[in-house]
């Protein structure tokens, strides 16, 4: 290696050689030094979750007492159940109408398409907070009542776009003939979705589902606003608790987050960037 | 992606083609396009209607009946305090922007161009990872790093430096808003410098141009589509975080999102004055989208 180095610097001139060399230093200790940066808050989260001491971050010792205390609070459970309720739902309806919804753009031209589409594509923009004013004033004016199932109906939203999305994306690389040839050689409409196009769409359905699903469990303004009483979801819970002061079980419960989020996120990404790899 | 909201296409009775094989011209539109679009305009367009009109009722409660009777909410968005509110929004938003693209512009450029092309994707799904965490956890970590007795100050006053008092702050919440729109900015600037053409760059040192010459007149040009994409997508997203400014930004850091929250759910219950807030935030965001669908890389404007 060193002796490759060596020849090239005979054939370049000096003072072009150093910049590169340089550059190369530089721009490597700036991208190590922003990873840190990423993962500082998560590092420091899962120290003070081991850490006895509850207010100080000086280490004073390994714990495990602030698991402990979390897997038995009463409050925190129940909220992770209505969490996990909500987010369950609201990917299952939104991956059916998603695929659907994918689907049908992908086949069809009619007048208005671009607005629909913009539509369906505007919760992946447009801030929470528009999304969230916006369903509760709906849910006023038509005086439903606020329950964990509003709070589903609102995730559908931007679950539905995020699952749409995957599927396009995935929809694009296919080939359409297959299709085609299963409808030449006999089969219905309804056996050519089911048993040619679902199986090719899986990866991108699958992974937008754990992208949305990973969006649900996260939400909190949107759930805050069309929450009815005693339907709290895990976000809000912790928001309270956070507006409350610094409580260290809550450390142990990002830890338990962020490793199942992260996870989950993890493999959604990985499944759509394998399935985009493929069409090269 | 397209975002767009305008510009429908004409009627094409042509393009109807595959119809046929769903026997019918109205069944399969119906059963792939149905479900999802009913939800999505009883969920999204028809509130954003109501919306609207709620933002056109002075005084509003919970309940009244609506009858529009002029722009008095609208005025209000201009009295003195609450320009400031704007003000601030604005503030985090842009100072925000070009934290994230002068930090996130070396990362993307070593992703894209620098690193070990077989650990590439990993590296950069490893960047943005962090990124599906919960945004709550991520504030309540920066709360934990920066209050008096946290980890900073800690640090700072172990090595013999003075503490610094950051959390409640508007430090705070631009340091909270740039951690969390980072990934972002280096995932769409990383798209965009990806095809970036190495050899220009060659050809311009070899040409005698020095590296910060080649950086502008080769580099920035070329990437500025993904530049433009990434300014205004981490803009956006700032103009309606909630978390970070309400966390991390202690009483005095008022922004537009928190006033809205306030208008709803918070002590001041004026649904009317809300809605026309609400209104003047979404208008933000589509010159935004606008700007984004005109300059930036479509590609990436997601």
């Amino acid at each position: 290696m060193s002796d490759k180095l060596s020849q090239q610097q005979e054939e370049i001139p000096a003072d072009m050689l150093n910049k590169p060399k340089i550059q190369v230093s530089w721009q490597v200790i700036f991208s190590v030094v922003m990873y840190l940066f990423m993962y500082l808050p998560i590092f420091v989260l899962s120290l003070y979750s081991f850490n006895q001491s509850a207010y100080s971050a000086t280490w004073e010792g390994f714990t495990l007492q602030w698991y402990g205390k979390l897997f038995s609070d009463r409050r925190i459970l129940s909220a992770f159940q209505n969490s996990l309720t909500v987010a369950f739902s609201a990917v299952l309806i939104s991956a059916l109408f998603g695929t659907l919804l994918a689907v049908g753009l992908s086949r069809y031209k009619f007048p208005g398409k671009n607005l629909f589409l913009g539509v369906s594509y505007l919760p992946l923009i447009v801030p929470d907070i528009a999304i969230a004013v916006a369903t509760l004033v709906f849910l006023a004016a038509v005086q439903i009542r606020l329950s964990l199932w509003t709070i589903v109906a609102a995730h559908i939203v931007f679950c539905l776009a995020y699952i749409a999305l995957a599927v396009s994306t995935r929809l694009a690389d296919l080939n359409p003939f297959l299709e085609e040839a299963a409808l030449d050689l006999g089969a219905s409409p309804t056996q050519a979705f089911i048993k040619v196009l679902l199986p090719q769409l899986l990866p991108g359905i699958v992974s937008g589902c754990l992208i949305a699903f990973v969006l649900s469990m996260d939400d909190f303004l949107i759930a805050s606003f069309t929450a009815g009483t005693g339907s709290t979801t895990l976000p809000m819970e912790v928001f309270s608790r956070i507006r409350t002061g610094v409580k260290p079980d809550i450390n142990a419960l990002s830890v338990i987050l962020i490793l199942a989020s992260g996870t989950l996120a993890f493999i959604g990404q990985y499944l759509s960037n394998k399935s985009q790899e493929k069409k090269g | 992606m397209s975002v767009s909201t305008k510009n429908p296409t004409p009627t094409n009775p042509q393009s109807q083609l595959d119809i046929r094989r769903l026997g019918s011209n109205i069944i399969g539109p119906a059963v792939l396009l149905g479900p999802a679009g009913l939800w999505l305009f009883l969920l999204l367009v028809l509130p954003t209607l109501i919306i609207f009109q709620l933002s056109l009722v002075p005084n509003i409660k919970p309940g009244d009946l609506v009858i529009p009777s002029g722009i008095e909410n609208y005025l209000r968005v201009f009295e003195p305090i609450k320009l400031q509110v704007m003000g601030r929004s604005l503030f985090f938003s842009i100072g925000t922007t070009i934290f994230c693209l002068g930090l996130g512009f070396p990362v993307a450029y070593w992703l894209a161009q620098m690193s070990p092309k077989r650990w590439r994707n990993l590296l950069l799904l490893g960047f943005v990872l962090p990124l599906w965490t919960s945004s709550l956890l991520r504030s309540y970590a920066w709360i934990t790093i920066l209050r008096r007795t946290g980890l900073l100050n800690t640090v700072l006053t172990a090595i013999g430096l003075p503490a610094l008092d950051l959390l409640n702050r508007s430090s705070a919440v631009l340091i909270g808003m740039t951690y969390s729109y980072l990934p972002y900015m280096v995932l769409i600037l990383y798209a965009s410098l990806e095809k970036l053409d190495k050899r220009l760059l060659e050809a311009s040192a070899d040409l005698g141009a020095k590296p910060l010459e080649s950086f502008w007149k080769i580099t920035v040009p070329q990437t500025m589509p993904g530049i433009a994409a990434g300014s205004l997508l981490v803009f956006i997203s700032c103009m309606g975080d909630f978390v970070d400014p309400e966390l991390l930004g202690g009483a005095s850091s008022m922004t537009a999102a928190r006033l809205i929250y306030n208008q709803f759910l918070g002590a001041t219950q004026n649904w009317g004055f809300g809605s026309a807030m609400s209104m003047v935030l979404i208008m933000f965001v589509t010159v935004g989208i606008a700007l984004l669908l005109k300059y930036g890389d479509r590609d990436v404007a997601r």
